[in-house]
């Protein structure tokens, strides 16, 4: 009898404890997409109503038809996620593949110097980076931010790990049906690991997405910079307009929020398998 | 016919690796052999790219930089604060989470919006709420304690900071804590509990042990990842590292020297400098994490 009640006891702390920390995750964002939809008046006249008194779409409309700059910072941002994670998804799976399945001479050095660059702290390659992409003549260009980040290092462990445990006997169907290592790998193997390309997608998307340190050094151009760095610009020029922000910061959270509830599923198998399952 | 088919696979494995030959190539081993040179130069970025030859001159000249120390000072702060914070947070948000409660999944999901969220929106989110007319200051005025100027004193600036990279790394760990927690087999606790065993024996006997490697990673990327600090403190300081120098840290002084100032070769030793702090603290982590582990 005492067990039992002792049990609930836990039970009810358990509760309040994961309850009161969902509370404290929640409110910044609540109060900030309240912000939104309000007027500057009701914000600066301070008080603490999450429901606006004076409902408002005037800041959305204001950042999307008064800044004509936002747009172009949304589309800029587009752009280069996009195609980051699309070269991510081809490149890194090719290259996990040929590491897992391929022999071929220089196989074994080059998974070594895989693992070798995980450990290179990445501040370290920015300002180099940078000196190489001024020579390119590609500052202030998307290729600037979408080249250097089409391969990553990282995915391409993850991928190999997830071919080597990929069963062999499909790819040996296929050579035997004349199919050269190319159309096996885009017909065959590709389209079986739309699991780990899922988990690859959210993660290289998010991350490119909210990039914030080589997009404020790559663009000096106002009209190339992303979302984050623009964001940030708004910031200066609006200091106190805070319902600009807040509705400019809804518009820039909302893709990744959508691709993290399309993705979430592989999302977190993503994160179990990168937490090193040894 | 053994000849044409190993040729075959050379081929197509060189194919198949071209890309992330070049690319890492030359946006990672070609930057780091180039880091490593250039900090023993002087570099003049100001229209075309000028190197001289300087010694050990922009090593020599860290010392007498009073901003480096504070920089790093600060960062040092930074991590043995944060990293402990949110290690512990998220094992006891994965021990809640590993509990079989309703809405487990719900809450999974819910905990996961800082780190989906951008750390410029963080940033600027929580900006607000520290703001003079802001919610921390009206929820205070409410409950009728005194209302402070939260984004202006050096002394709480830093730690805004702090408050918020732990609130939104937190779920992340959490997530990878779940998934080593799913990993412990039943039946230790099975033959605990046969044996007598207290709630408490049993987290400190077998999930704490079982978890050594997870927390290694855990902690690894969080120092890593801590070090690294430049985003919240470039928005919240407008790039100044202020105020009074109480947000600057390495990363951001680096970038200030190169982008400012100019002054690439010096922000290039200061990089060298920060990498091998990054593998300084991981080593001495590591070396506690073996002495541990030994009993």
């Amino acid at each position: 009898m005492l067990k039992v009640q002792s049990f609930r006891w836990w039970i009810w702390l358990m509760y309040g404890g994961l309850i009161l920390y969902a509370i404290v995750t929640f409110i910044p964002f609540l109060w900030a997409l309240s912000a939104s939809f309000k007027p500057l008046s009701e914000i600066s006249a301070g008080g603490t109503n999450f429901i606006p008194q004076e409902f408002t779409l005037e800041n959305y409309r204001q950042i999307f038809l008064q800044e004509p700059l936002f747009g172009r910072w949304l589309f800029n941002s587009a752009i280069v996620a996009i195609f980051v994670t699309l070269f991510n998804l081809l490149f890194n799976s090719m290259a996990g593949y040929a590491l897992a399945r391929i022999r071929f001479p220089g196989n074994g050095l080059l998974f070594f110097l895989i693992l070798a660059v995980l450990v290179v702290p990445a501040q370290i390659t920015l300002l180099p980076r940078f000196l190489i992409l001024k020579s390119l003549g590609w500052l202030n260009s998307y290729q600037g931010l979408i080249v250097p980040t089409m391969v990553n290092a990282t995915f391409i462990f993850m991928m190999r790990q997830f071919f080597i445990n990929f069963p062999k006997e499909l790819e040996e169907a296929a050579q035997l049906d004349g199919l050269n290592r190319f159309e096996t790998f885009f017909q065959i193997v590709l389209p079986l690991a739309k699991p780990a390309l899922a988990a690859q997608t959210i993660f290289i998307f998010m991350s490119s997405w909210n990039e914030f340190l080589l997009p404020l050094v790559v663009m000096s151009n106002p009209e190339m910079f992303t979302l984050p760095i623009g964001l940030n610009a708004f910031k200066g020029q609006y200091v106190t307009f805070w319902n600009y922000i807040m509705a400019a910061s809804m518009v820039f959270t909302l893709p990744a929020l959508v691709i993290y509830a399309f993705f979430n599923r592989y999302f977190i198998q993503g994160v179990t398998f990168t937490g090193g399952k040894s | 016919m053994i000849l044409k088919q190993k040729l075959r696979d050379t081929l197509s494995g060189y194919g198949f690796m071209t890309p992330a030959i070049i690319i890492l190539g030359v946006f990672l081993a070609v930057p780091v052999i180039y880091a490593i040179v250039l900090s023993f130069y002087r570099v003049q970025l100001l229209g075309e790219v000028d190197f001289r030859f300087a010694g050990l001159r922009n090593f020599i000249r860290i010392q007498d930089d009073e901003r480096v120390w504070i920089a790093l000072s600060n960062t040092i702060q930074y991590v043995l604060i944060v990293v402990p914070c949110q290690t512990i947070l998220a094992l006891i948000l994965a021990l809640l989470l590993n509990a079989k409660i309703r809405g487990r999944s719900w809450f999974r999901v819910a905990f996961f919006l800082p780190t989906v969220t951008s750390s410029a929106v963080l940033t600027l989110i929580f900006m607000w709420i520290y703001n003079s007319n802001g919610l921390l200051n009206n929820f205070l005025r409410f409950v009728r304690l005194p209302t402070y100027n939260w984004l202006g004193d050096p002394e709480v600036a830093l730690k805004g900071i702090m408050l918020m990279n732990i609130w939104a790394t937190a779920p992340l760990f959490m997530v990878i804590y779940l998934a080593a927690l799913q990993d412990i087999p039943e039946s230790l606790y099975e033959a605990a509990s046969i044996d007598g065993a207290t709630t408490w024996e049993k987290f400190w006997c077998i999930t704490l042990p079982f978890l050594k490697p997870v927390t290694f990673f855990v902690i690894t990327i969080g120092i890593i990842g801590t070090f690294q600090l430049f985003d919240q403190s470039y928005i919240f300081s407008n790039g100044s590292g202020g105020p009074d120098n109480s947000t600057l840290t390495i990363v951001l002084l680096i970038y200030q020297y190169a982008f400012n100032r100019l002054d690439m070769g010096y922000a290039l030793a200061l990089t060298l400098i920060l990498a091998l702090t990054i593998m300084i603290a991981t080593l001495i982590q590591r070396y506690f994490f073996k002495e541990e582990s030994l009993d």
